[in-house]
């Protein structure tokens, strides 16, 4: 084993002998798209909703719960799917919860939530997992669609209006602060803020 | 044996013969009399799958309704898509809870809702009275399917002094 290590090192120290620093270069080039954009790409295959629920956990429980609700089926036909609103746009954001979702594979390979009871008895910490992220990015990910900027109280209800222009101006609470449970059930809501 | 033999001779007779006269008797009458009774299904026949009615918007303008009588239950004047009433939450009353009114200025619940069914009042909603939906309900904008003539006490009152001054 250590031979293999000091004749690799051997190898890749000295320079090259053989080959033209222009086919370096260029082969590099090519083999740096091949594997930059496959990396991409395979974090972009686990970025579908068909991805998420090809796990029974999420199928038959969250992705199950959300048909009914207005971010899956609406006036408009624009839906949310699951990335929409549990992955970060942003690439660094997304690296940093692609790396905590390591521990979501941890969790189906040894079935921490493989059955509906054991789901909803890990509901209240899953869910505040979320909660918790999105307070942190002033609900990030819902702005995403959900723009402040063009919200039309005059087409909101008169106490979606009052509560959209003044706490959420403000800046006082922000999205997931009253809307908890939108896309999914909600878990034993004792204890937290409003409830 | 025989009249055994009859009868069930008889018996299939009937059976065969009567779709065929149950048919001739729904061409043959009136629809409207037929269906004279109000149903969700119109004067669908019954072997014909209905087109579905429209489905009516729930009324979402915020406005208190008159109650008819005292004791109604107030109707609910917005919408309630998505609201948990279950063992563990209670949507509602995150607005309509005793220690939530202030900051939602929603209506709080009536204090009956606080009483047992000894008449005793609790700290918390009674649990016979938990499930909202049981009594308020939100309304449609939708054409009533037959003609309400209720009519308030009210009303019956004044139109019974009208009728002794007379």
């Amino acid at each position: 084993m250590k031979n293999i290590l000091i004749i690799g090192w051997k190898t890749l120290s000295k320079p090259s002998g053989y080959y033209s620093l222009g086919a370096l270069v260029i082969g590099g080039f090519i083999a740096g798209i091949i594997f930059w954009g496959g990396f991409n790409t395979a974090l972009e295959v686990t970025n579908t909703e068909e991805f998420c629920i090809s796990c029974h956990e999420m199928e038959n429980n969250v992705y199950e719960e959300m048909k009914t609700t207005i971010h899956f089926s609406n006036r408009s036909g624009v839906r949310a799917t699951c990335p929409d609103c549990h992955v970060p746009h942003a690439w660094t954001d997304k690296i940093a919860r692609k790396m905590q979702a390591s521990k979501e594979v941890w969790g189906m390979l040894f079935g921490t939530i493989d059955t509906r009871e054991k789901f909803l008895a890990h509901r209240r910490g899953l869910a505040e997992n979320e909660w918790r992220r999105l307070k942190a990015n002033d609900s990030l990910e819902c702005r995403n669609c959900h723009n402040f900027d063009y919200m039309d109280f005059t087409e909101q209800s008169e106490r979606a209006s009052y509560q959209h222009s003044t706490a959420l101006a403000d800046g006082e609470k922000t999205c997931i602060d009253c809307h908890k449970g939108i896309a999914h059930k909600l878990p034993d809501m004792k204890g937290v803020e409003g409830w | 044996m025989k009249s055994f033999n009859l009868a069930v001779i008889a018996s299939l007779l009937v059976l065969a013969v009567s779709p065929i006269m149950y048919s001739l008797n729904a061409n043959a009458a009136d629809k409207e009399t037929v269906n004279s009774v109000a149903t969700l299904r119109d004067a669908t026949p019954i072997d014909v799958q209905k087109e579905p009615n429209r489905i009516p918007q729930v009324i979402n303008k915020d406005i208190k309704k008159t109650r008819n009588y005292p004791m109604q239950p107030p109707v609910i004047p917005h919408t309630i898509r998505s609201y948990e009433v279950n063992k563990y939450n209670n949507k509602c009353m995150s607005c309509h809870s005793r220690q939530r009114t202030e900051k939602s200025q929603a209506p709080m619940v009536s204090v009956t809702h606080f009483m047992n069914r000894d008449g005793n009042f609790l700290a918390e909603i009674s649990p016979r009275r938990y499930f909202c939906n049981q009594c308020h309900v939100t309304q449609l904008d939708a054409k009533p399917l037959v003609e309400n003539t209720f009519t308030d006490m009210h009303s019956l009152m004044k139109a019974k002094a009208k009728s002794k001054e007379h």
